[in-house]
């Protein structure tokens, strides 16, 4: 690694191997840039905008944007976070997310970043829609309730698993969601099975094993032990 | 506008006066007193807000969600809905429970009794007993008792606190917690929270038994008026064990008659559509529950909750508690348990067993276990039931082969208790409500009746203080006779005639 490969994150020096992303490199240093639909085993979506980072002063996708030596990337900034706390809210108020009585609450990335970033209210009006449960697997259930769109799912099943059980389409705020690749469009209908990568992808409670809901107690699921920035960063 | 009456001959000759909301209890209420021409109180009807459509909103789920779902139905009670749930799910997944789940649940439950019955004795009811029910409402409140017996404040808010801490350990939060899971629990006590529970059990006790001899010497004091007070005859209902011990947590269902004569006992709860039926009326959101044997729910209602279950157990399996149950029984020939403020002293009563139930089970070391769950032969219908702090309270679900939920049907206490508590508004306002005119303490007396039952109103809303309140009479063809504002600070006023 020569002395170039080195970028500057919140004013620390990150080294990085050519063609490494921002995220990635920062991820290889051990050091949290919020995010929700990038995951280290799959290619960056860059939808969610929750890894927006200032590089040299301007906005940039840290998930999509390569490092370069010399770059001054500003992460965990006021400003940043501020942002960051806005699309949060946004996007708790496009789905129903009910964490007391959700199953994925404390081992949920969404609301772990939110609790990193202080979001105390969602502060937008709630859009309630009208979204489906599909229960009709006999291992796993989807709750779109609370799907924030990542596509994780959709890659997961397409690189992992070869199956491409998931696919996103609908267009437009309401309209675009995962639809399931079956005739029925229902998961009970497709080869899905509770041992594929994309059963275990979600970062939020809509894929979920089923009959093991709750099983964890509090304290001991994963962001009751520490702060989404320490358990990322421990990665 | 003339509406249907039960028990009124002529209704369209009735006057009404409405009372509305009803301060310090959970929730919102508003009573409709209907007089006759002779200004007596005919008919009464306590309106209440419940939360509705929460059995369509638990349609669809996954079955192990709705133990940890159903808290929501109610601020003040949410470990009972937690409990009734997942005893309903246990039956679901075929599970017959490891000795430390059951023991970890009774002490959840038992924590929830003991803090629900002190927080009710405390903080909502103890104004009324200590400084009389027509006394100064400016001090008649949680407040004026920290500055007049700020010992028994303090107990009341320890105690409270106690219970507090035994539901956090056992569900993992003090509110809303998600300990109890269909077959079993997510967790049983670490030896450190044994220990801390332990070290202050023997005070709780201590502090419950005072709070017995306290209600106890209110009776002694007051005897008369407290037999009188809003007293009525009712049938009874309650879950006893099989040796017909007091059992709060599990049990068969023992209904008795108002003469004491029993009308079903040890009655399996699987099938409790047998024996009762849940009647619908035009006036009410909540149903009327009654005896199917009795054919309709003016005969067939019946009283639910505290006074009911330490009268008809044949003994509560805690020593202290029993020896208080017997001298109940028999304090002034019997009287006392027949009054409805006769539901104070039980309800401290169950207290007290309550502490003597966890004191038991903290030196029990299977709730220290690891072997939480269990599972059997997956079922199609549950039905879970527990004496909740209020009373019997039932959950039944049906569930489809993809694991969701497609029927559920709950009847809460304060339902079962719905006609009770009219009855004993009815006696309470036959005998303070003089001619037509509204007064301060009427509104007090009436109060006071419909807290005996420790009414959970709205299951949905937590509402501490005073409350504005409202008092109308409505005359034949709907003439406002005379109105009466209580504002929230608790001082009385005539508005303007509008
Ligand atoms: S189902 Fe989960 S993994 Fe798939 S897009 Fe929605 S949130 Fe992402
Ligand atoms: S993590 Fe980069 S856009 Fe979602
Ligand atoms: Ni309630």
């Amino acid at each position: 690694m020569s002395e170039q490969n080195i970028f500057l994150l919140d004013g620390e020096e990150i080294a990085f191997a050519p063609g490494q992303t921002i995220m990635q490199a920062a991820q290889s240093a051990h050091k949290y840039i919020p995010h929700l639909c990038w995951h280290p085993e799959f290619k960056p979506h860059g939808s969610c905008k929750l890894c927006t980072v200032k590089i040299n002063g301007r906005f940039g996708s840290s998930c999509t944007v390569e490092a370069a030596a010399g770059q001054n990337v500003e992460n965990r900034t006021a400003e940043l976070d501020d942002k960051r706390r806005t699309l949060l809210q946004l996007l708790f108020v496009e789905g129903n997310h009910f964490c007391p009585s959700c199953e994925k609450s404390g081992d949920c990335l969404l609301q772990a970043t939110a609790y990193e970033m202080g979001m105390m209210t969602p502060h937008f009006d709630h859009f309630y829609p009208d979204r489906p449960v599909d229960a009709s697997h006999p291992d796993v259930m989807l709750d779109f309730n609370r799907c924030i769109l990542c596509s994780l799912c959709v890659q997961a099943s397409e690189l992992a698993d070869k199956k491409n059980v998931f696919v996103m389409g609908g267009r437009g705020m309401r309209g675009r969601k995962i639809i399931l690749n079956s005739e029925s469009g229902k998961l009970g209908d497709t080869d899905f099975s509770v041992d594929d990568r994309a059963a275990s992808i979600c970062p939020v409670g809509v894929i979920l094993k089923k009959r093991v809901g709750f099983v964890v107690p509090y304290g001991e699921r994963t962001y009751d032990k520490a702060p989404v920035s320490a358990v990322e960063a421990a990665k | 506008m003339p509406f249907e009456l039960e028990t009124a001959a002529h209704p369209e000759s009735l006057r009404r006066v409405a009372i509305e909301p009803v301060s310090r209890v959970e929730g919102h209420g508003k009573v409709t007193l209907l007089l006759d021409d002779n200004n007596k109180v005919h008919q009464v009807r306590l309106h209440i807000v419940e939360f509705r459509g929460f059995e369509k909103f638990i349609e669809g789920r996954p079955y192990w969600e709705v133990p940890v779902m159903v808290q929501r139905l109610c601020g003040i009670c949410p470990v009972s809905h937690h409990l009734a749930a997942s005893k309903a799910m246990d039956q679901i997944v075929g599970a017959t429970l490891t000795p430390t789940a059951e023991k970890i649940r009774r002490l959840m439950h038992y924590g929830q009794i003991l803090q629900s019955h002190a927080l009710h004795f405390f903080h909502l009811s103890s104004p009324d007993l200590l400084f009389g029910f027509g006394s100064d409402v400016a001090t008649r409140n949680i407040v004026g008792v920290v500055a007049a017996a700020p010992e028994i404040a303090k107990k009341g808010v320890l105690l409270r606190k106690y219970g507090q801490e035994v539901i956090r350990m056992t569900s993992g939060k003090r509110v809303h917690g998600t300990g109890s899971i269909p077959g079993g629990v997510n967790k049983s006590l670490h030896a450190e929270e044994r220990a801390a529970l332990q070290k202050d059990i023997y005070q709780i006790v201590a502090w419950s038994r005072d709070a017995v001899q306290m209600i106890k010497g209110l009776f002694a004091q007051n005897l008369a008026a407290y037999n009188a007070f809003g007293r009525f005859d009712a049938h009874n209902m309650c879950l006893v064990r099989a040796d017909g011990a007091m059992d709060l947590y599990h049990g068969g269902l023992r209904a008795r008659r108002s003469d004491g004569s029993t009308l079903f006992d040890h009655f399996d709860y699987d099938h409790y559509w047998d024996v009762i039926t849940e009647d619908v009326k035009s006036w009410s959101y909540m149903k009327f529950p009654y005896f199917n044997a009795m054919g309709n729910s003016d005969d067939g209602w019946y009283r639910v909750g505290p006074l009911t279950r330490v009268t008809q157990c044949d003994f509560i399996p805690t020593p202290l508690a029993d020896r208080e149950r017997e001298e109940f029984l028999a304090f002034d020939g019997g009287n006392a348990a027949g009054a409805t403020l006769g539901y104070h002293w039980a309800r401290m009563i169950e207290m007290l067993h309550a502490a003597e139930a966890i004191k038991d089970l903290l030196h029990d070391d299977d709730i220290c276990g690891s072997d939480l769950m269990a599972a059997g032969k997956r079922q199609e219908r549950g039905v879970g039931v527990i004496e909740a702090p209020r009373g019997t309270l039932i959950h039944h679900y049906r569930v489809d082969e993809n694991d969701q939920v497609i029927r559920a049907n709950l009847i809460v206490s304060t339902t079962h208790n719905n006609q009770a508590m009219n009855e004993a508004i009815r006696v309470v306002a036959r005998q303070y409500l003089d001619g037509q005119e509204l007064t301060e303490g009427l509104l007090n007396h009436i109060e006071v009746a419909i807290r005996c039952f420790d009414p959970c109103l709205s299951c949905a809303t937590h509402a501490l203080g005073q409350m504005p309140l409202e008092v109308e009479i409505v005359g034949v063809g709907g003439t406002v006779l005379d109105r009466m504002m209580r504002n929230g600070d608790g001082r009385c006023a005539r508005p303007e005639p509008q």
